[in-house]
């Protein structure tokens, strides 16, 4: 048998019940290889469901800096009895099988490709911890002991995880240390040279942080200025709403009186939530809400009054798997659609696609500009790989000199000081942006009523057909301005003759970038272009149409994307392949070259054969 | 409906203590049925506004869909507006109060509006209590598609194309006053005495204050058998009490006849005093208030004036522990922590 064999690349599975503790002891586990210097990317496979069904947490280490998913499993920690045969049957040829030798293994558990590294982890939990409450969790603690062993980490950086982990309670940290040297004693001892997998220090990491981007978003409203939020619980959006109030309380307790420089109302559903986004916004604060795809769902009818009325409201999108209820705790990028065109009549939305922790923060930040500037909703495309799970990327920054863009609107003086008579819906600058005021800004100016009904320039109410028209199209002029306003595509032209490109968008990225390196190895130039916002602009139809071929990656089956690029840009369907990785898992970066291997080897092109992608398989 | 309004008013009429005349608090001419009990409400909030002397830039008026959530065009011109969509009123006066707590918030909406595709957003709204004032007028019907029945139609009231309604009727005091409003009361928009005060002492209330005004659909919902008809309020209606709003800074003026006097001292310290039989239940009591309600309800008798209130009640402010000052007020020294705060953010997520 051919063993796998690797220095910093390769995935670690840990197969484990959920609801027994076993996420922290995970992620102790990816810390510690972070804080070895070498990148890495955990990823939670979840249920949905608090205690006792399966959960996996898989980690992949790449000194390369590749931090999308890879695909395909080297090592499995193997824990829960339910999905022993699921996780054996798993590994790839070469692979290691570790699990808890306190019972013995069926016997049909005989492939002869795979290394199995018994450890008596119950036994050993039992016989050193008299409190059976801790047992379980110490257990965990075991095993990521025993893993440090057998790859021959550094013990001490774990011990140092531990300590800071419980430097509030340093009483728990001692039988953790504990529990933790006592795996990696024995795999030491009886396990002496078994596992040809390394986790080896670098220095690749830089400045880098891991943060989930859920956090990061809470903080990007936080620096924003967000002060009102209408919420309802939905995974996978709801820790950014915990963050953020676990931030208020921290950064926006007022001096003096105790209280908090923020409102977050917890609302009776979506449609109440979004509601009170647009009466916070239009009053003249900065709110937000947090949702996932049924949410959406529930908010188009205020979404559509909030782009008819032009009242700015920012929300941010976890997309998880739909339609419906979906799996709940599995990840999509399905929600484009629904976003870019919510409501009825002729409505649309700018979105912005953040790819990584940073990026959530910053995109979350320039929601508000940008929805105060249109004075119209926002939706920040994030997805539950991006915001639950801890992504490895740059640290966030904010300069201390930015001001908030609050777009345009007249205070008391500025009312006094016109000239011309004032109209809510009148485009005096020519960009189809108007001026508001908030109300009790003036005893007799600017006063207007508000509604979803049609009205004038003047916000009378009116069936005027021409008005009507008017107003229409000068909605139509402000989608134009916002064009300008948004961030535009990332494009990287690896070769200048490709004739070969590729688009995709958020937490889709890092598989992606890895995918075109793996083809770029076998002689296939690719171009690529990360979208970052819609509407597009001019530049993305270009690139498309300067490729014979483009391929759309995306996470949804029906290729939204690709088709908000032909609805918008009037572009051939023909051009515009569609590579769709839709299981609930996030893409893998070994699935995505298999399938552009496929689409190419379609028409006609065939890459050379059994090219390693450096990863750990033989 | 009326195609214009003369623009005479007396000169005699003084303004009010902040120096407006009534006219500063009127809106534009009503587009609605002539005789809908909505522009008698109407012109009971003008009324009211005007003696209470509000500066109309200070209050924020909203409503949802329907003919009830039109009128708020009609009063109050000088006042921001927001006619949100069907059943939401709740939710949008929620968030613009979030946003400025210092404004007065006065939501008008109807029986379909909140019975029925809003029920959850009033209910929440009267949980949270919000600091507004909510104004339902109840006509039993929805008047803009042409009358069916909507959920507080009385259960065997029977409409003008002769249906009789089987289902039963939702009483919004009734659920107001369980779910934690500190101040509700029925009224009938045809009893401007009664209405007037009523809106007065509903805005000066700190909280949620919930006034249900029957006003009859004359188009739709006023032949005889239907018990929202202008006829059968009229001849079925007992009122809990007479009662005056004192706000603060008048001295007490009002003179009846009643047996005692209650006093119930507002937020703002306004004083309500209200004239009642010596034997009439405490309408500070919750459950006192629901059993009045239904006792009279038994006798079909629809029960008007102040039913319920609780000036002591925690508003959604006070119950998120917000600041004082207006969340819309506050800028980047207030909101954007410092610079280095990100540094040690990173440093923990390392």
């Amino acid at each position: 048998m051919k063993q796998l064999e690797s220095i910093n690349d390769f995935v670690v599975r840990f197969a484990t019940v959920n609801g027994s503790g076993s996420a922290s002891a995970n992620n102790l586990f990816a810390k510690a290889v972070f804080r070895m210097g070498v990148p890495v990317s955990p990823k939670n496979i979840f249920p949905s469901n608090i205690q006792g069904l399966p959960t996996w947490y898989e980690v992949r280490i790449n000194e390369r800096g590749h931090v999308g998913r890879r695909g395909d499993v080297d090592l499995v920690v193997a824990i829960n009895g339910q999905t022993l045969r699921q996780d054996y049957d798993g590994l790839v040829p070469g692979g290691y099988f570790v699990y808890d030798s306190s019972r013995p293994l069926p016997e049909d558990f005989c492939r002869d490709d795979v290394t199995t590294v018994g450890i008596p982890m119950t036994t050993m939990c039992n016989e050193a911890f008299d409190n059976a409450k801790m047992r379980p969790l110490l257990k965990n603690i075991i095993y990521v002991g025993a893993l440090a062993a057998l790859l021959d980490m550094e013990p001490e950086v774990l011990v140092e995880s531990l300590r800071k982990q419980f430097r509030k309670n340093p009483a728990l940290a001692e039988p953790n240390i504990r529990a933790l040297e006592l795996g990696y004693a024995y795999a030491r001892d009886h396990h002496a040279g078994a596992c040809k997998l390394t986790v080896r220090r670098s220095d690749r990491v830089g400045d880098a942080i891991i943060m989930n981007g859920n956090n990061a978003a809470a903080l990007g409203a936080i620096f924003a200025g967000a002060t009102v939020v209408g919420w309802y619980p939905i995974t996978p959006s709801t820790s950014i709403i915990e963050a953020f109030g676990r931030y208020a309380e921290q950064f926006r307790t007022e001096e003096g009186t105790g209280r908090i420089k923020a409102a977050i109302v917890q609302a009776e559903d979506e449609l109440a939530a979004i509601g009170i986004v647009i009466g916070a916004s239009w009053n003249g604060a900065r709110a937000f809400t947090a949702t996932s795809g049924p949410g959406i769902s529930l908010m188009t009818e205020f979404l559509g009054l909030a782009y008819y009325a032009e009242i700015p409201a920012v929300l941010i999108d976890v997309q998880r798997v739909g339609p419906s209820t979906g799996m709940p705790t599995r990840t999509q990028q399905s929600d484009l659609l629904a976003c870019a065109y919510a409501s009825h009549g002729d409505t649309k939305h700018p979105l912005l696609f953040p790819c990584d922790p940073k990026e959530c923060f910053d995109m979350t930040a320039d929601a508000f500009d940008l929805a105060e500037r249109l004075q119209t909703p926002v939706i920040v495309m994030s997805d539950l790989d991006l915001g639950m799970n801890d992504h490895y990327g740059p640290p966030l920054a904010w300069d201390p000199q930015r001001r908030y863009d609050r777009g345009k609107v007249l205070d008391a003086a500025q009312l006094d000081a016109l000239t011309t008579r004032w109209g809510r819906y009148r485009d005096v600058d020519g960009d189809g942006i108007c001026y508001r005021t908030y109300p009790g800004t003036h005893p007799d100016k600017g006063v207007y009523f508000t509604r979803g009904s049609s009205r004038d320039e003047y916000a009378a109410y009116t069936e005027d057909n021409a008005a009507y028209v008017r107003n229409l199209e000068r909605l139509r002029l402000k989608w134009e301005t916002a064009k300008r306003l948004l961030p535009l595509a990332r494009i990287k032209l690896n070769d200048a003759d490709a004739r070969l490109g590729v688009v995709f968008y958020g937490s889709t990225t890092p598989a992606a970038y890895e995918a075109i390196e793996l083809l770029r190895d076998r002689g296939i130039a690719v171009n690529s272009m990360r979208i970052r916002a819609f509407p597009f602009q001019r530049e993305a139809f270009d690139f498309i149409l300067a490729h014979e071929l483009v391929f759309v990656i995306e996470q949804n089956r029906d290729g939204q994307m690709r088709t908000l690029l032909i609805n918008e840009g009037g572009l051939p369907p023909d051009k515009l392949v569609p590579i769709a990785s839709y299981d609930g898992l996030p893409v893998a970066s070994r699935f995505l070259t298999r399938a552009l291997e496929e689409a190419l080897a379609e028409r006609g092109v065939i890459l050379p054969k059994n090219t390693p992608d450096r990863g750990g398989t033989p | 409906m009326t195609f214009f309004r003369p623009t005479f008013r007396h000169p005699e009429l003084p303004p009010n203590a902040a120096g407006y005349r009534r006219q500063d608090y009127e809106g534009g001419i009503s587009t609605l049925c002539a005789g809908c009990g909505h522009d008698s409400i109407c012109n009971a909030i003008i009324q009211a506004c005007f003696e209470l002397a509000l500066p109309p830039h200070r209050v924020v008026k909203m409503s949802g869909i329907g003919c009830s959530s039109k009128s708020p065009a009609y009063f109050l011109a000088k006042s921001h507006g927001f006619n949100s969509v069907h059943g939401r009123m709740p939710s949008i006066a929620t968030g613009a109060n979030m946003a400025n707590r210092d404004l007065i918030y006065l939501g008008v909406s109807g029986d379909g509006d909140t019975a029925s595709i809003g029920m959850g957003q009033f209910m929440h709204a009267v949980r949270r209590n919000l600091d507004m004032l909510y104004i339902v007028m109840n006509n039993g019907c929805y008047g803009l598609t042409k009358g069916q029945y909507s959920a507080t139609a009385d259960k065997g009231s029977k409409s003008k194309k002769g249906g009789i309604n089987e289902l039963e009727s939702i009483d919004l005091c009734e659920l107001a006053i369980q779910l934690g409003a500190g101040f509700v009361a029925r009224s009938f928009s045809g009893d401007k005495q009664q209405l007037v005060p009523l809106i007065k002492a509903g805005l000066a209330h700190k909280g949620l204050s919930f006034i249900d005004v029957i006003s009859p659909c004359v188009t739709f919902n006023n032949n005889p058998e239907s018990t929202k008809s202008y006829h059968w309020v009229r001849e079925h209606s007992e009122a809990t009490n007479t009662f005056d709003l004192v706000p603060f800074q008048q001295t007490i003026t009002a003179e009846y006849d009643g047996d005692t006097v209650q006093e119930v001292a507002l937020h703002d310290n306004s004083v309500i005093h209200l004239h009642k039989h010596h034997d009439a239940p405490d309408i500070t009591d919750r459950r006192q208030a629901i059993d009045n309600l239904e006792d009279h309800k038994a006798q079909g008798v629809i029960l008007t004036g102040v039913l319920y209130i609780n000036p002591d009640s925690a508003d959604t402010h006070e119950i998120l522990h917000t600041c004082e000052r207006p969340l819309n007020s506050l800028a980047e020294a207030d909101l954007c922590p410092d610079g280095q705060i990100l540094e040690a953010i990173n440093a923990a997520h390392r």
